[in-house]
């Protein structure tokens, strides 16, 4: 991977074409507000029952429920629908051709689709959850800005952290669909695992403690879990420079393990389609 | 005439059948994969109450119940209906629709029998284990009235979930699309219906009773099959009534289709 720039342009041009998909963006904005309003009321339920015996507080729950709904397209539970299509035709045969490093391109075509399907919904989210919320005179249950100066600004790494994670995962995830021809396997398999084990379902601490050291050091921690805990300081200082490293060191094995699987799956490939 | 339809029907699903027991593995693995993903709700639902105790006065093995019961009907739902379900996008948009108009037969019988998917047993399997699971958790009094009540509580859940789906089809004819957002009646309304109704705020309550009746179909019935009063002051005789509801529900839905049919102009071919 030498110049950047036709990755640079990949990233873009699918970033670009997954904008125009504005009534998706605007039903998956009305699924999210829908489930994240019913999560809050199983939340407040259980808190106005016994709130001693949760790990964080009703607020940081409801924040992290917003979080968790607004950034839901950054979740690698469904490999790219277009990879399946291009190995079942036989158009991967052009990424074959492609003077570049396929994985890098594969990885940066992942990005874009998933930033572009991720910023209509967050925005949307944000207004919402962060700004009618608290107008309206529902505070209480209103998306809250980070717990401080020091948490923004290590949010910033843990949420690109995140989506490179994510990305990691994702790109993988296609290289199993070239191989296996066919998406629906993987993503049966892909999305139950991301829901439960990154924190998407519930925060991995309100899970048995038994579990919590095996919870928080598995690769999925860091889609979910570990980035809002640093957004509301749950955690902090050397806690969260240690989920900042699990972060970096999962997605460098990924990365690695998707390189190796890459040049595996594409010595095998054989074309389809005529 | 219904003999007939009946008879219609049963071939519809046999050939889907037929269909997908070509290619087994695909279907083993896809059921499979379907119970996995809906079953992860469980999951959620005893981590709650693992860790924060009895809630409203419900215990885990009492708040499973309502789980199993609310999965159990939406996948027998779901199983009926798909025709429905991919309606604007399959049939209206493409003009498909215009050919099952032809036939000397009911729209709504040829969209019902349109691929019977076996994958939807995924969700009915893991719902049935969860009933197990509560059936185990709590003492529950099985005896003739109360099977009767659970039994008619399913029917009246399956006829929702079908009204739901079948309304949602019936706005197809107005956009000519299948609208993503009726999901969060259908799919939305599983989770909402799969904690007891108590522990919402009052409005969510009137809503999942009178609007989109999924508090008739699971919420008082399972307090009947319990034998518990409810917490929330309804009568005890009408607890075992409420799932007309499911029925009536679904009769709108069809007054609803009536006129969406009425109105509907092919797309062209």
């Amino acid at each position: 991977m030498r110049a950047p720039r036709p990755y640079l342009a990949a990233l873009r041009a699918r970033f670009q074409l997954m904008l125009q998909y504005r009534t998706a963006a605007l039903a998956g904005f009305a699924t999210q507000c829908w489930w994240g309003g019913i999560r809050i009321m199983v939340f407040a339920a259980f808190y106005g029952a016994n709130a001693a015996a949760a790990p964080i507080s009703l607020a940081n729950a409801v924040t992290y429920v917003w979080l968790g709904q607004a950034l839901l397209a950054l979740m690698p539970w469904l490999a790219d629908p277009e990879i399946g299509q291009a190995v079942r035709s036989g158009a991967v045969g052009y990424d074959r051709l492609r003077p570049l490093d396929t994985y890098a391109y594969w990885y940066v075509r992942t990005l874009g689709w998933m930033l572009a399907r991720v910023m209509p919904r967050a925005a949307l989210m944000v207004l919402a959850a962060a700004i009618v919320l608290p107008c309206v005179g529902l505070e209480a249950w209103s998306w809250r800005p980070p717990t401080g100066l020091a948490a923004a600004l290590l949010f910033v790494p843990a949420f690109v952290l995140m989506v490179a994670l994510s990305a990691s995962i994702l790109t993988l995830a296609n290289i199993v669909v070239a191989a296996s021809l066919n998406e629906r396997g993987v993503n049966a398999v892909l999305a139950p695992l991301v829901i439960v084990f990154s924190g998407s379902l519930l925060p991995l601490d309100f899970f048995p403690d038994e579990a919590r050291l095996l919870l928080h050091l598995q690769p999925l921690a860091g889609l979910v879990d570990i980035p809002f805990r640093i957004y509301f300081a749950d955690l902090h200082g050397m806690q969260a420079a240690q989920g900042l490293a699990l972060q970096a060191a999962w997605t460098l094995v990924l990365i690695g393990v998707g390189r190796l699987a890459m040049g595996r799956m594409m010595r095998r490939l054989e074309m389809q389609g005529g | 005439m219904i003999v007939n339809a009946l008879a219609l029907y049963a071939r519809y699903v046999a050939a889907s059948l037929r269909a997908q027991a070509q290619y087994p593995a695909s279907t083993l693995m896809l059921t499979a994969g379907h119970c996995a993903a809906t079953a992860i709700e469980i999951l959620a639902v005893y981590a709650l109450f693992a860790r924060f105790g009895p809630v409203g006065g419900w215990s885990f093995g009492e708040a499973a119940l309502f789980y199993a019961l609310v999965n159990i009907m939406f996948s027998v739902a779901d199983l009926l209906t798909r025709g429905f379900e991919v309606f604007g996008t399959e049939f209206v948009r493409t003009g498909a629709f215009d050919r099952l108009l032809l036939r000397p037969r009911a729209a709504a019988l040829q969209l019902a029998g349109h691929e019977v998917r076996l994958s939807r047993l995924g969700r009915l399997l893991q719902g049935s284990l969860v009933l197990i699971l509560s059936t185990r958790l709590v003492p529950i009094a099985w005896d003739v009235s109360t099977i009767v009540t659970a039994i008619w509580a399913v029917a009246g859940g399956v006829a929702l979930f079908a009204g739901i789906l079948v309304l949602q089809a019936t706005l197809a004819f107005w956009t000519v699309e299948s609208l993503e957002v009726a999901n969060v009646i259908s799919y939305g309304g599983v989770q909402a219906a799969q904690y007891p109704l108590n522990i919402y705020a009052a409005w969510f309550r009137r809503l999942l009773t009178f609007a989109v009746p999924l508090a008739c179909v699971a919420y008082y019935p399972v307090l009947a099959v319990l034998k518990r009063p409810d917490p929330l002051g309804a009568p005890d005789w009408l607890l075992p009534l409420t799932p007309a509801a499911g029925f009536i529900f679904l009769a709108l839905a069809f007054l609803a289709w009536r006129a969406g049919m009425a109105r509907y102009a092919s797309s062209g071919s």
